[in-house]
């Protein structure tokens, strides 16, 4: 057995840590009957529940890839056990040959040979321009190409019927649990379950065929140095879910503390926090972004001893991003917040509070802050999207994460040369584009269903 | 009258969907409406009246569905018509007026820009043509200067003449049936008079018929000439003004009667009807006031009541057959505080002034004085009414007396206590000794917390001893709520109930002084009277004092020892209740006492007419705040603030013709 190193990155204890929080705000939830019956609402939402399945499908791919190990280098037994500088994650380890079977340049999706033509030395023929044969892209056909298409369709066929059976498997499981096949064909659930099974259906009849095509051919080509573009999709997930999630983390408290202050004791205090939000909102997004992750890369840059592997300097880089995303876009957070504030608190419930002699520190906590919760959930949904096609315009502009991440920003920023080549190299492109497309179209339904069922006037 | 009625209404149900179902607001009404006839709806929240009248003129919101029945005006049938042939009935045929007149006009529109609409739709006139009968419209409903107001925006004008411009909008289109629904019950008292004048006049010039949608039964005496009541969705009794109010025959109209405060009932309780209305989802099967009903028998509860005809043109919709439902009502154990010991609460010269800044650098340019020298004293063990229509500071006194407001000047003396300037150990002492009860019980409980959190906030905050638990479940009793209640939120309450929780939560930490702000005013007339007998019996128990601040007359004359007018800032009259109710003064109280409607056929009584409306207390009138609108004004008047004037030992008039 191969020994393993655990490495714990920065962003994956975040990631975890979030994890757990969710759930346990998810416990608390359901012991408070007011939110529940709000999340019940969002549970009854047939284009909610629908996204929420392919919104979970790639936190899964986003959790398994952040859990990163170091394996062990082979050497000789009884020498001490070196551990290779490259950090896997457990994504790495499942997807083992997309990451590892690499062609020499672009390939088209499901091609035989490379996209170039190449000059290859034939023994007895002499020398040839040709598109040579790809190392593993059907390799297992051998010299008979012409089978391409036949095996294609069969494997494709195959790996949709298993599709088909699992999905089978999960209806009948869900028939189950909520008592007759009648019941989920014409909604009369609580939860929207026939929404879920449509999507899980939809989701099983492409990811099959996907996977069972995956190990055999590149399903969406190579990029330029050969590499799958199938596995870099996967590997953007987690970035996009940390850039999504982590930011979040860092501006809520600062929008969330800076409102309801402001909103609540006015004055002075209100003055200072929306100058300080209105002087860091007239500033351009991008210079004050680009100007602090240039100067952070000067920083990386002066220190490689603070970095064991590649992948903790890329990581940091990356939560960098997050922090200065969030310093940045906590500004309407903060101004919706501040309004709601000033609206609750010349609320008779606040006054009869303060008649009490209550404390503004408990007013705010008791009061106040249960009361503009649901703002906070709907704003956090609703930026997720936001800051997800963010990372990706930053990286194009080629201030956002580290180059050697891989990330959907990088790859449409890679795509870019590839555009403007002859012939065309459009799959990259295009692969990123549907991938993130997906990702925030669900996102955004997702918030709107979100805020359908938290708005207090909606309901 | 032999022509066909101008609108019958026929079997008429409608319903909102919730989820697949069709809960019917309005089951199977019918009532008709002749030309020049004034017929009143009348009933609690939640009837179904607002939902007729969106009904006859189609105007129901998304979920709304009709599902049966028919409307008829003039000979057509409205039901049936399309879309845009109804276009020419609403606003041409017959118009609306709604009850919120700061929201139902454009705020980005001028009035002329919103009356010319309706000409222009329905009598095809624009431009000079157009403008002159705008203005004649404006100077019909008694707006003064008409052509500077028709190019001003709403935000321009006050409430009543807002209500004003709505009247003249629904006139534009000359309809022959005019639907008023709540058409006063946003507006100050003298200005619900004017306003009630004016649509009586109009529709006696026109002969207009009406449909006038009301809760107030005073409103229903004053105008209608007859009356539907409505209860859960169907009428029960229909009848003329003097059958209505000389012989009601449905207990619940009797109720109705009954839970009325008046001065005639101060020594006793007011008879209160027990539960609430049914929700929709769960109307009972029999008639659907048997569960509330004193009268109710057992085939009340089976088989819903048929239309009987008590007398020619009185019919009601009730097995029940005797004539006086209710028996009378019982003296309460009420303590008349006979001689007023040394006062609980005094308040010196207390003066609230707001600034009112402007400019760049929000240089203080004046002052709104909401409170401007108020003088006060309450005894232990009474209640003081402090009256006034809405803006002249009343609400103010309240907050700056628990400095939930800081004052500008003045003093502030709670049990020999001074509190104006006092440090934070001072008040906590006195926050004990005062609390406060506030106008609207929806807004006064924060939905996120159980109702014995709610109660318990005080107990926690000021350090009251004994155990919270049990506190609150002695509170809940003595408030009565069941003791369940502190395990659930407020949303699974009725508005009675919640003002009952905000009562506990006041009463949590044992104060000797209660300021109740309008208490009753977001309520229906069966729950006011429980709120009031609850707080009629809580001070019978307990000795406490109450600061009433409101504009019902009705709930002065029942509840108060005591009552302070105010009117811009000012007390202008104080005395005992039976001095200032008896022999009021001051014009002033004399005019607002003559513009309260009341629920009598001889109701109509003399009236002063007051012009106009209160004046900004940021520019009050020089001299006497009140002679820009007094009928007796003099010269002397104009030049000088005239000084209170002592009429008895107890009651004081600042009025020179008093002295």
């Amino acid at each position: 057995m191969m020994g393993l190193q655990i490495v714990v990155l920065w962003s994956d204890l975040l990631v975890w840590l979030l994890l757990i929080t969710g759930v346990a705000v998810g416990v608390l939830i359901a012991r408070t009957p007011l939110l529940l019956a709000a999340w019940r609402r969002v549970g009854r939402s047939r284009a909610g529940m629908a996204s929420a399945t392919v919104l979970l499908v790639f936190l899964i791919v986003g959790l398994l890839d952040s859990l990163h190990y170091r394996p062990a280098l082979p050497g000789a037994p009884g020498d001490k056990t070196q551990y290779s500088i490259e950090v896997l994650s457990l994504l790495d380890a499942l997807a083992g040959p997309l990451r590892t079977e690499n062609e020499k340049t672009y390939s088209a999706p499901l091609a035989t040979r490379l996209y170039a033509k190449e000059t290859v030395e034939r023994p007895g023929v002499g020398t040839l321009r040709e598109f040579p044969r790809l190392k593993f892209g059907g390799a297992h056909l051998g010299d008979n190409e012409a089978a391409a298409n036949a095996d294609i369709a069969g494997r494709a066929a195959g790996g949709a019927a298993l599709g088909l059976l699992f999905w089978l498997a999960l209806a009948a499981a869900s028939a189950a649990a909520v008592g007759g096949w009648r019941k989920l064909v014409r909604g009369e659930t609580v939860f929207a379950w026939n929404a879920v099974l449509l999507t899980l259906l939809v989701l099983c009849l492409t990811l099959g065929p996907l996977f069972a095509l995956a190990g055999h051919y590149h399903v969406f080509g190579t990029d330029k140095v050969g590499q799958d573009v199938l596995y870099q999709i996967l590997k953007s997930v987690r970035t996009a879910l940390i850039i999504g999630l982590v930011t979040t983390l860092v501006m809520l408290p600062m929008a969330v503390l800076l409102g309801i202050v402001a909103g609540y004791f006015r004055g002075w205090i209100d003055d200072l926090i929306q100058y300080v939000y209105t002087v860091l909102n007239s500033i351009p997004g991008v210079l004050l972004i680009a100007a602090a992750v240039l100067m952070m890369q000067v920083v990386i840059d002066t220190h490689p001893q603070w970095f064991a592997t590649a992948a903790e300097r890329a990581d940091l880089r990356l939560l960098a991003l997050c922090f200065i995303l969030g310093i940045t876009s906590w500004t309407g957070l903060c101004r919706l917040l501040r309004g709601e504030t000033l609206k609750l608190r010349e609320l008779e419930y606040i006054q009869a509070a303060q008649a009490f002699g209550v404390s503004s520190g408990r007013i705010i906590l008791r009061h106040i802050l249960p009361n503009v919760m649901h703002i906070v959930i709907i704003a956090l949904v609703m930026d997720f999207s936001g800051l997800v096609l963010a990372e990706a315009v930053l990286s194009y502009v080629g201030i956002g994460v580290d180059p050697t991440m891989t990330s959907f920003g990088t790859m449409i920023n890679n795509a870019r040369m590839e555009l403007g080549r002859e012939p065309v190299v459009w799959w990259s492109l295009i692969a990123a584009f549907v991938a993130m497309f997906v990702l925030v179209l669900a996102a955004n339904l997702f918030a709107d269903a979100v805020r359908d069922a938290f708005d207090p006037r909606a309901a | 009258m032999a022509d066909t009625p101008l609108l019958t209404v026929n079997d008429l149900r409608l319903g909102f969907l919730a989820g697949e179902r069709l809960l019917y607001a309005v089951d199977g009404i019918s009532f008709a409406i002749a030309r020049g006839e004034t017929f009143a709806l009348l009933g609690e929240s939640g009837c179904g009246k607002s939902a007729t009248a969106q009904g006859i003129l189609r105007l129901l919101p998304a979920a709304g569905r009709i599902a049966g029945g028919s409307v008829r005006f003039a000979g057509s049938e409205l039901l049936a018509l399309p879309e845009a042939e109804m276009r020419a009935y609403r606003g041409g045929r017959m118009a609306m007026i709604f009850q919120e007149p700061a929201t139902s006009l454009n705020p980005v529109l001028t009035v002329g820009r919103q009356i010319g609409e309706v000409l222009e739709r329905h009598r095809g006139l624009a431009g000079a043509a157009a403008r002159q009968r705008m203005l004649e419209l404006l100077r019909q409903v008694g707006i003064a200067d008409p052509e500077r107001r028709l190019d001003e925006y709403p935000f321009q004008l006050s409430g009543g003449m807002k209500q004003r411009v709505m009247i003249a909008i629904a006139l534009a289109g000359e309809p022959e049936l005019l639907i008023a629904d709540e058409p006063t019950t946003a507006l100050d008292v003298t200005v619900q008079a004017q306003i009630l004048d004016l649509l009586a006049g109009l529709q006696a010039a026109r002969g207009m018929g009406m449909l006038l949608i009301t809760h107030d039964l005073g409103v229903v005496a004053r105008m209608a000439q007859r009356i539907g009541v409505m209860y859960a969705g169907e009428l029960v009794e229909v009848a003329s003004r003097a059958d209505f109010f000389t012989t009601p025959r449905h207990p619940y109209t009797q109720a109705l009667f009954a839970a009325l405060p008046e001065v005639s009932r101060r020594g006793t309780a007011l008879t209160t009807i027990p539960g609430q209305v049914p929700a929709l989802a769960a109307m009972p099967a029999g008639c659907r006031f048997a569960g509330r009903c004193p009268q109710v028998m057992p085939v009340c509860r089976e088989q819903s009541p048929d239309w009987r005809e008590a007398a020619p043109g009185h019919a009601v919709r009730c097995h029940w057959q005797g004539s006086a439902a209710l028996a009378d009502p019982a003296p309460v154990a009420v303590a008349e505080a006979t001689t007023p010991a040394a006062p609980l609460l005094e308040l010196a010269d207390l003066k609230v002034h707001f600034p009112i800044r402007q400019g760049i650098l929000q240089r203080v340019v004046g002052h709104v004085r909401a409170v401007d020298g108020v003088s006060l004293a309450i005894a232990p063990g009474r209640t003081l009414a402090l009256v006034g229509e809405s803006g002249c500071g009343k609400t103010t006194v309240g907050k700056a007396l628990l400095q939930l407001i800081a004052p500008t000047a003045g003093s502030v003396t709670l049990a020999g206590r001074q509190l104006v300037g006092a440090d934070r150990r001072a008040l906590r002492a006195a926050r004990q000794q005062a609390q406060m009860i506030f106008q609207d019980p929806f807004a006064s409980l924060n939905p996120r917390l159980r109702i014995g959190e709610i109660i318990a906030e005080g107990i926690a905050a000021l350090g009251v001893a004994g155990d919270p638990a049990a506190l609150v479940a002695a509170l809940l009793q003595q408030v009565g709520l069941p003791a369940d209640a502190a395990q659930r939120f407020p949303h699974e309450f009725s508005g009675g109930q919640r003002q009952r929780i905000a009562i506990a939560r006041a009463l949590a930490v044992q104060p000797q002084l209660l300021v109740c702000d309008e208490p009753t005013s977001a309520l229906d007339v069966s729950v006011q009277a429980q709120i009031l007998n609850l707080l009629k019996t809580l001070q019978a128990e307990l000795g406490v004092a109450y600061l009433f601040i409101t504009h019902n007359f009705a709930v002065v004359e029942y509840l108060a020892h005591d009552i302070a007018v105010m009117y811009l800032g000012r007390i202008v009259e104080q005395g005992r209740a039976e001095e200032v109710l008896g022999r009021p003064r001051h014009p002033y109280t004399q005019a607002l006492l003559s513009a309260v409607p009341v629920p009598r056929l001889d109701g109509a009584g003399q009236r002063i007419a007051l012009a106009g409306e209160a004046p900004s207390p940021a520019k009050p009138p020089g001299g006497c705040h009140f002679h820009p609108r007094c009928p007796r004004a003099s010269e002397i008047c104009r030049q000088r603030y005239p000084d209170s004037v002592a009429v008895s030992a107890t009651h004081t008039v600042a009025c020179v013709l008093a002295a």
